[in-house]
């Protein structure tokens, strides 16, 4: 193992990093693409949806919390673990109602584009075909619990950006779902906005803004110009979301 | 009719090939062999109307193009029209109106081109009764190659159309409420318009042999024909109109039940019966009555009712169609073919007169209006008036749901049609696979889209069985997917 100060290696190539960076962290600064849905620059991490398994030194942990420390030799773009990740793509895709085909999130959706990216051809499992209430209260906003894939990006968005607290996650196992903070339970009745983060970081199409519904043309959505696996993609979803001319 | 099915025989085609989706065809036969009853069975469940109650409004009409892989652009445009209202818009802005037209014509081109050309061809071009292996589209491709190559060129191009304006070939995205989500391009426009002339060329060819087929094969003229009441929508002036307009119906001696009916007011004038052996509803005229209310529509409904077309082509391709008709309404089911390839015409030439306009490459494309709780959206399919009515809760998602499905309004005639053909073309306790044809060959005359999903190309399994007073099978034949026929009993 080299013993020059704070580097890492990943998939063979050498790549350095800063003292409390996690490997994804450092992956994503070396412009080295590792499948994730739950992390997102700026937010607390995660390591709930586990498509950041990397192998380090022989282990298999979640990229996004593990920090970089000198030495560790990492796998990544494996087939062995492309192959877990697609399953894991799979089982959230079965565990919800994503029908690709109608949903107004199609082409900007990050669950899609990485089963795109991932070679993902079928659900391979059953479907649960969850029935979960929808939330169309609020003025600006929709809540499809039946398409969350419990990333908490919202939560973690809400909390530590916005301030406000308005998401959280209740139940266990195939239960598990989104909550909102407010009397009623009701997204109309919290303190959301429109111009939160919170409104626009959902990865799929479980949080969407009224009246922006398919007005992105075929062809002009996100991964219809982008690939998922371009870094610095983060910043371009965000803008995109919010400013659909962008 | 139940308590003398003991003394009935029954036959059932099952399926029905070539038409789109999945059908079934029993015929109840007396001792005498007359068939008694034709039941055209539409053997699918869907389901939209139940399950898109709770979804948003803005979703629908994403969804319910989903009901067709043929013609997915029409159930698009009739929803959207219906969300325009919900959004509280009645008037979009001209280019989006010309947009959807567009949309629209490129739609009825590939639908009906597809229809001809790929499914009824084989039957008007070899016979009905003609060698199975050859009445296919391969068949019309190796005897007819330059017929076949202009059918397939067709419906290319108003695939082309589709694509350009809504960004995929089939189940595209166009409409959002109120208005379109892309301007055309001048690059897309002249894409468009570069072989627009060879389009007009091979529709007024196709009008032309569906003309000539028509008119010089007598047994065509009273093979399933049905003396009926005809539905459609047509222009303020009675033109024939396939995007927006009033919707007429007319006796079948071309007297009017009613003239420029605002279809926001359809359920005043048609009801829907169900039957027990089918999914398909039976819609009648209210003021008609269930016995006497069924209509046809479709390409043959609107041939009829409009007092002329737009455009010069097509309307000189009618005017030979009324003198067809002594000047009357034109009662034959298979000159429903002729009517759309007239159609197809109207397409052509129309797309090219938009292609033309300055406002087709507008930008304003979207207007804002008041919401409201309730929309109805109507629109001329390819294969007749479509209905879509949405009701939605305060929140904007969807309360109750009604669609009307062409094919749907064609439910009864279709039975009728069947009936005829069987009382012809049985011959006792024989099933022969001309038969089974004919049978098809009359479903098809209304392109039905059972499904509103699939198609088959002639290459479904195909089985119809004879079964005696006794209830015991007399005869069975199979038709297997490669095409070979065995009796299995």
């Amino acid at each position: 193992m080299s013993n020059a100060s704070n580097t890492i290696k990943i998939d063979g190539v050498v790549i350095p990093f800063k003292e409390g960076q996690t490997i994804m962290d450092a992956a994503l600064a070396a412009d080295i693409y590792i499948p994730h849905l739950c992390h997102k620059p700026g937010l607390s991490p995660h390591g709930s949806c586990k498509l950041c398994t990397v192998d380090v030194n022989g282990r298999c942990v979640s990229s996004c919390t593990m920090p970089a420390t000198e030495g560790q030799e990492i796998d990544n773009n494996t087939p062995a673990l492309n192959e877990v990740r697609k399953t894991i793509t799979q089982m959230l895709f079965i565990e919800g109602n994503h029908l690709c085909p109608s949903c107004e999130k199609t082409g900007d959706c990050t669950l899609q584009a990485i089963a795109y990216h991932l070679g993902m051809l079928d659900g391979h499992f059953s479907q649960f075909y969850p029935r979960r209430e929808i939330d169309a209260s609020h003025t600006s906003l929709v809540l499809d619990r039946d398409r969350c894939i419990m990333c908490e990006l919202c939560v973690r968005a809400s909390r530590e950006v916005d301030g406000k607290d308005v998401f959280a996650t209740s139940g266990r196992g195939i239960n598990r779902h989104l909550i909102v903070h407010s009397p009623s339970g009701k997204l109309g009745d919290s303190n959301i906005e429109r111009d939160d983060l919170a409104a626009h970081i959902c990865p799929v199409g479980a949080i969407l803004i009224k009246g922006d519904a398919y007005k992105v043309p075929i062809g002009q959505r996100t991964f219809d110009l982008h690939s998922v696996a371009e870094t610095n993609l983060d910043k371009i979803i965000l803008t995109k979301v919010r400013h659909h001319d962008a | 009719m139940e308590q003398n099915k003991s003394n009935l025989r029954r036959i059932a085609v099952d399926p029905v090939s070539r038409v789109e989706g999945h059908g079934k065809i029993t015929l109840l036969l007396d001792a005498a062999n007359h068939v008694h009853e034709a039941r055209f069975h539409t053997v699918e469940f869907r389901g939209f109307e139940k399950f898109i109650q709770g979804r948003p409004y803005w979703e629908v009409p994403y969804f319910v193009q989903r009901l067709c892989g043929i013609c997915p652009v029409s159930h698009h445009l009739a929803a959207a029209k219906a969300v325009d209202q919900l959004v509280g818009v009645d008037e979009l802005t001209p280019t989006a109106t010309k947009l959807r037209k567009l949309l629209h014509f490129g739609q009825t081109m590939q639908s009906h081109a597809l229809h001809f050309f790929h499914l009824s061809s084989p039957d008007l071009l070899f016979g009905f009764g003609s060698n199975l292996k050859h009445r296919n589209i391969i068949g019309v491709i190796e005897d007819f190659p330059d017929l076949a190559l202009k059918g397939v060129r067709l419906r290319k191009y108003g695939q082309q159309v589709i694509k350009v304006i809504s960004g995929k070939r089939i189940h595209g995205a166009a409409t959002v409420p109120g208005g379109m989500n892309k301007a055309l391009t001048i690059e897309q426009r002249d894409y468009l318009l570069s072989n627009i002339n060879d389009i007009l060329a091979w529709s007024q060819d196709a009008v032309d042999l569906n003309e000539k087929i028509h008119t010089s094969h007598l047994e065509n003229h009273s093979f399933a024909r049905l003396t009926t009441n005809y539905l459609s929508m047509v222009g303020s002036k009675g033109e024939l109109e396939l995007y927006h307009g009033g919707l007429r119906a007319s006796r079948p001696d071309g007297s009017k039940i009613f003239d420029q009916l605002d279809y926001r007011g359809y359920t005043d004038i048609i009801r829907e019966e169900v039957r027990s052996w089918s999914y398909m509803k039976f819609p009648y005229l209210t003021e008609l009555g269930r016995d006497d209310g069924w209509y046809r529509v479709g390409s043959l409904a609107r041939m009829n009712n409009c007092d002329f077309i737009t455009t010069p082509l097509a309307e000189a391709a009618r005017q030979r169609f009324k003198t067809f008709g002594n000047g009357g309404f034109v009662h034959d089911t298979l000159a429903y073919h002729w009517a759309r390839m007239i159609e197809v015409l109207h397409s052509a030439e129309s797309i090219h007169d938009l292609l033309l306009d300055p406002e087709i490459l507008g930008t304003d494309l979207v207007v804002k209006g008041e919401k409201r709780e309730e929309g109805i959206g109507v629109i001329e399919a390819p294969r007749g008036t479509l209905f879509h009515h949405y009701k939605v809760n305060e929140d904007g998602t969807i309360k109750k749901a009604n669609l009307i499905v062409s094919t749907t309004s064609n439910n009864q005639a279709m039975n009728e049609s069947v009936r005829s053909v069987a009382n012809e073309y049985l011959d006792g306790n024989e099933i022969t696979e001309g038969l089974l044809n004919h049978l098809e060959v009359a479903i098809r005359a209304y392109d039905p889209c059972l499904s509103c999903a699939t198609h088959a190309l002639g290459k479904m399994p195909l089985q119809i069985e004879l079964i005696g007073a006794d209830g015991i099978s007399i005869d069975r034949i199979e038709k297997a997917s490669n095409g070979t026929i065995k009796h299995t009993l």
